[in-house]
C-alpha cells in the first residue's frame, strides 16, 4: 500500500528509531519533550493502521525482505502476525501513555532521556516483528542498552549497582541464546555452508534430534526465562523495578517481560517441540513455584514498588505455566494476557508514581486515607486492582480463564496450586488498597491532592481498556487466533 | 610486495628525515602521507594484483587477497593511530623520526609475517617486528618503569625467538622433504612423526608468546604498562594481530590436516587465556593495565579461530582483528589524554568531554560483543567458526562466558563516565591532562572512527568479502 519499500513493519521499527536520533540533537527540554510525544503519537497512529490492514493468513501481507549478510544468510526480515499486531500495538500504545503520564516530570539532559526512550522502543517494536533469529538477536539486545542507560542515569539512589545486575543477568542468558541460535543456523539447510539460513521458517523446518532439541532448548529457555522473569532467575527485577526511574519501569513490565514470553511462543515452540514436551514438568513447576513465592513475598512487601514487581513475577509466571500447558486455549490466554497485563501495570505504575511524586514516599505504612483527599484517583485504582486480581468484566480475567482451562487440561494439580495464587493476589492487591487510600489520613498524606487533567486521561483511557477489553474480548481471539493456531496443531 | 618494500624504504627516509626536519610537527605529517601513499599501493594490490615491483621471490612469499586484507587492516589501524596519536608520540621524545621510522619498520615486519610462505621468513618478519619495538618500549629513557619494561620485554622476546627457531629446526630435520616450506611440511592425515610434533608445540608456544597467550602471557601486563602508552597502543593493535595472522597461517598450511590431534592442546591454551585475561581485568584499577588484560582476553577469543580453522574462522579473524584494533586504539588514544589513569579518573567524563566519553563508550560496546557493532559482528563470526568446528563444544560455552565477565569490566569504565561524579581533585584539575589538547580535529575522528565500527557493524561484509572465495 506504501509501494515495495515502505512497508508497515517497516515503520515501526524506522520511526521510533529515526525520531529517536533525531531528539539527542533538540536541546530544549519542552520542545524534546513534545517531539518524542508526536512521534509515539505517530507510532501509535501506525500501528492502528496495521490492525485496520490486515489479512488473516500467519505472517504474510505485511512483509518485508531484503538479504542483508548475504555471506552467511541473514535477512533483514520484518514480518507482523496476529500476536506481533497485538504486542506492537501494546508497546506503541503504552508508549504513549507513559509519556502523557509523566508529562510534568522533568529530567536532567532531558533530550538523552527521550531519545534513549524511543530508541528503546525501536528495539522492541524489533523483536515484536523480525522473523530472521539473528535480527531478533540484534534487536534483543539493542533494546536493552537503552534501558540499560536510562536505569543507571535518571534511577534511584542505588541505581547503578542495580541496574549493573540487571544487565549481566540478561546479557548472559543473551549469550546463551545467541549460541543456541548459531548451533541451530548451522542444521539448517543443506550441508553447505552458503545454504544455511537464519529465518524463522528455515528454523521450524530444521530437524532436529530429540537430543539437539533438548540442549538447545535450555540455551533458548534461559534466556527468555531471565528476561520475563522466572524463578529462580528473578532476582534481578525488584531491585531494577525499585530503582529504575519509574517510566522506565514502566517500559520494564509493561512491554519488556513480555519480549521473554513472546520470544517462547515464537522460537522455541515452533521449533524444539519435542523438549517442550520433555520439560513440560519442570518449567510448569517452576512457574509455579515462583508464582507462589512471589505472590508470598508481595503480601510482606512494604515498598509499593516492590509490591507490584513481586505481582509481576506472579503473573509472568502464570503465563509461561500456560504456554508450557501446550493448550490451544492457554496459549491465546497468553497472547490475550500479555496485552492485559503490559495495561494493568502500567496503570498500577502510574498510581504508585502519582502517589511517590506528591507525597514522597512509597511505603505502604506511611500512607492511609488517600481516598479523602482523591476520590477519582482511589476509584480509577481500585478498578485497575480489580483487574490486577483478574476479576471478571476486566481484561485480565479472560486471559487467566483461559490459561487456567489450560493448565487445568493439562495437570489439575499444578491449576489447583497455581490457584492458590489468585487468592493470594486478592490478598496482597487489596490489603494494599485498603491501607493506602481508605483509614484515617495521617500527617503525611494530609497534603495529598487529587491528581491532574493528563494523569486522569491516561487513567480513565486505561480504565476504558480494562473494561473494553474485559467485555468485547472477541477482536483479540481474532488477532491471536491466526499466531496460535499453526502452534498449536505442532502439539496435537 | 608494495607493502613490504614501501614500508622499509619509508622507514629509511623517516629515519634520515630526521636530520633535516625542523619542526617537531614535521615527521607526524611525513609519516602520515607515506602511510596514505602505502596504503593505497596496497589497496591497488589487492583489488588488481599489480605490484610495483617485480622481483622473483622463489615462492617464499605469497600474496593472496586474504594476506593483502590483513595488511590493509594493519596499515588502517596504523593510519588511524597516527592520526589519533601521532601528536603523542612527539611528546615521548626529542628523536621524533625516529620513533616514526621505527614503527615503519614493525609495519614492514608485519607485512613480512602476513605473507610469509617458509619459515625462515616468518622468523625474519617476527624479529623484524620485534626489535624495534623493543626500542621503542624504552624510548622513555628518564623513565624507570620503561626501562625495567623493555629488558623484561627483551629478554622474554628472546627466549621466545630461541624456541621458535629451535621449533623451525625440529621441522626442517623432521620432513621428509627436508623443506622450510609451511606447504611442505608434508604430514599427510596420519600420526605426527615425533620431531615434527616436538616442532609444533615449539612453535606454538613460540607464538603464544607473541600474542600472549596464556600461560605465556606473564610478560604482557608489566610491558604494557611499563612502555610509554601512545606505544603500547601499538603494541596491543597492530602487533598482536600480526602474531595472529602469522598463527593462523602457519597452522592453516603446516598442520590443517592433523587438527584433530592439537586441537585439545589449542582448546586448553584458548580457555586458559579467556580466563586468566577476563578474570585478572576484573579486579584491575588502572585503565591501562586493565587494556593489557583486555586484550590477553580479546587474544582467547581471537584464538578460537586458530582451534577452528575454517573460512568463517578467517573472515572472522580478519574482522576480529579490524573490530579490536580500531577500537582499542581509539580507547587508548583517549587514555592518553586522561588526567588519572585510574577507573576513578573517568568518573564525570560525560559532563565536561562529552563526545569523548560517547566515542569510547562506543568503542568498549564494541569490545564487548554488543549488536551494531563490529565487535558483535567478529565475536559472533568466531563462535560461528567454533560451533561449525564440532569439537570441544566445552570451549564455546567457556568463551560466552568469559565475554559475559568482560562486561562487567568494560561497563565498570561506562559507568564512571556516565553515571558517577568526578572526585573533587579532578573536578579541580579537570579530567583532562595537563598539555593534553582536545581539538575538533581530534575529536571528528573519534567520532569517524565510531562511525567505521558501526558501520562494520551493520554491513561486516565491507571486509568479509573480500577473501570470501579463497578456501575451500
Amino acid at each position: 500500500m506504501f509501494g515495495n519499500y515502505i512497508t508497515i513493519p517497516h515503520l515501526l521499527v524506522l520511526f521510533p528509531l529515526l525520531a529517536g536520533i533525531i531528539t539527542f540533537f533538540i536541546k530544549k527540554e519542552s520542545t524534546a519533550k513534545a517531539w518524542s510525544l508526536l512521534s509515539v503519537v505517530i507510532t501509535l497512529l501506525i500501528s492502528i493502521a496495521s490492525i485496520y490492514f490486515r489479512n488473516n493468513k500467519e505472517l504474510s501481507g505485511l512483509t518485508y525482505n531484503y538479504m542483508w549478510l548475504k555471506s552467511i544468510g541473514s535477512s533483514i526480515s520484518l514480518a507482523l502476525d496476529g500476536m506481533g499486531r497485538l504486542l506492537t500495538f501494546l508497546t506503541a500504545f503504552s508508549f504513549v501513555i507513559i509519556l502523557i503520564a509523566n508529562y510534568k516530570s522533568t529530567y536532567k539532559n532531558a533530550n538523552v532521556f527521550y531519545g534513549l526512550f524511543l530508541l528503546a522502543q525501536a528495539g522492541l517494536m524489533g523483536v515484536f516483528l523480525s522473523t530472521d533469529a539473528l535480527l531478533f538477536y540484534f534487536f534483543w539486545e539493542l533494546a536493552l542498552i537503552p534501558v540499560y542507560f536510562l536505569c543507571s542515569y535518571w534511577g534511584g539512589e542505588k541505581r547503578i549497582a542495580a541496574t549493573f545486575k540487571f544487565f549481566i543477568y540478561t546479557f548472559a542468558g543473551s549469550l546463551f541464546l545467541l549460541v543456541g541460535i548459531i548451533y541451530v543456523y548451522l542444521l539448517t539447510g543443506a550441508t553447505r555452508y552458503s545454504d544455511h539460513n537464519f529465518s524463522l521458517t528455515a528454523f521450524r523446518a530444521v530437524v532436529l534430534y530429540a537430543n539437539q532439541q533438548n540442549f538447545l532448548f535450555w540455551l533458548f529457555f534461559i534466556a527468555f526465562a531471565i528476561k520475563m522473569p522466572i524463578f529462580p532467575f528473578h532476582t534481578w527485577q525488584p531491585d531494577t523495578y525499585e530503582q529504575a526511574p519509574t517510566s522506565v519501569t514502566m517500559i520494564l513490565s509493561g512491554v519488556m517481560v513480555k519480549m521473554g514470553v513472546f520470544g517462547l511462543i515464537r522460537w522455541v515452540l515452533p521449533i524444539f517441540p519435542m523438549a517442550v514436551l520433555k520439560f513440560d514438568n519442570v518449567v510448569i513447576g517452576l512457574s509455579v513455584i515462583g508464582m507462589i513465592y512471589a505472590s508470598l513475598i508481595a503480601i510482606k512487601q512494604d515498598d509499593l514498588k516492590r509490591l507490584a514487581a513481586y505481582s509481576s513475577i506472579a503473573h509472568i509466571g502464570l503465563m509461561c505455566a500456560g504456554i508450557f500447558s501446550m493448550q490451544t486455549v492457554a496459549l491465546e490466554g497468553v497472547v490475550i494476557q500479555m496485552f492485559a497485563h503490559g495495561i494493568n501495570i502500567i496503570g498500577l505504575w502510574i498510581v504508585i508514581e502519582l502517589i511517590e511524586r506528591q507525597l514522597g514516599t512509597r511505603k505502604i505504612s506511611q500512607l492511609g486515607g488517600l481516598a479523602h483527599k482523591a476520590p477519582v484517583l482511589t476509584i480509577l485504582l481500585v478498578i485497575i486492582a480489580f483487574a490486577n486480581i483478574a476479576l471478571p468484566l476486566t481484561n485480565a480475567f479472560v486471559g487467566e480463564f483461559m490459561m487456567f482451562s489450560g493448565l487445568f487440561k493439562f495437570n489439575i494439580w499444578y491449576a489447583a496450586v497455581a490457584g492458590l495464587s489468585i487468592i493470594l493476589a486478592a490478598v496482597y492487591t487489596l490489603n494494599m488498597v485498603q491501607k493506602v487510600f481508605y483509614g484515617e489520613t495521617n500527617s503525611i498524606t494530609e497534603s495529598m491532592k487529587e491528581i491532574s487533567w493528563n494523569e486522569k486521561l491516561v487513567l480513565m483511557v486505561i480504565v476504558v481498556m480494562i473494561f473494553l477489553t474485559g467485555v468485547f474480548p472477541q477482536p483479540l481471539f481474532e488477532l491471536t487466533k491466526i499466531s496460535v493456531a499453526p502452534i498449536s496443531t505442532i502439539f496435537k | 610486495m608494495n607493502a613490504i618494500l614501501l614500508t622499509a624504504i619509508w622507514g629509511i627516509i623517516m629515519m634520515f628525515g630526521g636530520v633535516f626536519f625542523k619542526s617537531k610537527q614535521t615527521p607526524k605529517y611525513w609519516a602520515i602521507a607515506g602511510l596514505v601513499l602505502i596504503i593505497i599501493s596496497n589497496y591497488v594490490e589487492l583489488t588488481t594484483g599489480a605490484s610495483f615491483f617485480d622481483i622473483d621471490t622463489k615462492f617464499m612469499l605469497s600474496f593472496n587477497s586474504f594476506n593483502l586484507t590483513f595488511i590493509t587492516i594493519a596499515l588502517v589501524s596504523t593510519l588511524l593511530y597516527f592520526l589519533l596519536s601521532g601528536s603523542d608520540i612527539e611528546k615521548v621524545g626529542d628523536n621524533v623520526s625516529e620513533y616514526f621510522a621505527l614503527i615503519f619498520f614493525v609495519l614492514c615486519g608485519v607485512c613480512l609475517s602476513a605473507t610469509y610462505n617458509t619459515l625462515l621468513i616468518l622468523f625474519l618478519g617476527i624479529e623484524i617486528m620485534s626489535i624495534p619495538l623493543y626500542i621503542l618500549t624504552g624510548s622513555d629513557k628518564r623513565n624507570l618503569k620503561s626501562n625495567e619494561a623493555a629488558l623484561k620485554y627483551f629478554l622474554m622476546g628472546a627466549f621466545s625467538t630461541g624456541i621458535m627457531l629451535m621449533g623451525i629446526a625440529f621441522i626442517y630435520g623432521g620432513n621428509s622433504e627436508g623443506s622450510f616450506f609451511i606447504s611442505n611440511i608434508n604430514i599427510g592425515e596420519g600420526k605426527m612423526p615425533v620431531l615434527i610434533a616436538i616442532g609444533m608445540v615449539f612453535m606454538l608456544i613460540a607464538l603464544s608468546f607473541k600474542v600472549s597467550a596464556a600461560p605465556f602471557h606473564f610478560w604482557t601486563p608489566d610491558v604494557y604498562e611499563g612502555a610509554p602508552t601512545v606505544f603500547t597502543s601499538f603494541m596491543a593493535t597492530v602487533v598482536k594481530i600480526a602474531g595472529f595472522i602469522a598463527f593462523i597461517r602457519l597452522f592453516e598450511n603446516s598442520f590443517g590436516k592433523v587438527q584433530a590431534q592439537w586441537q585439545l592442546l589449542i582448546s586448553v591454551i584458548t580457555a586458559a587465556t579467556l580466563f586468566i585475561g577476563n578474570l585478572t581485568a576484573v579486579f584491575q584499577q588502572s585503565v591501562k593495565r586493565m587494556l593489557a588484560y583486555s586484550s590477553i582476553a580479546q587474544a582467547g577469543f581471537m584464538l578460537l579461530a586458530v582451534f577452528a580453522l575454517n573460512t568463517t574462522a578467517m573472515q572472522g579473524l580478519i574482522l576480529y582483528s579490524a573490530a579490536y584494533s580500531f577500537a582499542t586504539i581509539g580507547l587508548f588514544a583517549i587514555l592518553i589524554r586522561m588526567y588519572d589513569y585510574t577507573i576513578d579518573g573517568f568518573n564525570g567524563l560525560a559532563k565536561s568531554q562529552p563526545v569523548l566519553a560517547v566515542t569510547a563508550t562506543i568503542f568498549l560496546l564494541s569490545l564487548t560483543g554488543i549488536p551494531l557493532t563490529a565487535g558483535f559482528q567478529s565475536k559472533f563470526l568466531m563462535l560461528v567458526a567454533a560451533i561449525r568446528d564440532g569439537h570441544h563444544h566445552w570451549l564455546v560455552f567457556w568463551a560466552i562466558i568469559c565475554a559475559a565477565v568482560s562486561a562487567y569490566y568494560y561497563f565498570k569504565i561506562i559507568q564512571a563516565m556516565f553515571f558517577k561524579e568526578a572526585a573533587q581533585d579532578i573536578q579541580d584539575h579537570g579530567s583532562i591532562a595537563v598539555g593534553a589538547s582536545i581539538t575538533t580535529g581530534f575529536k571528528v575522528l573519534l567520532i569517524l572512527t565510531a562511525i567505521l565500527i558501526i558501520l562494520l557493524g551493520i554491513f561486516p561484509s565491507l571486509i568479509t568479502d573480500s577473501i570470501r572465495f579463497l578456501f575451500h
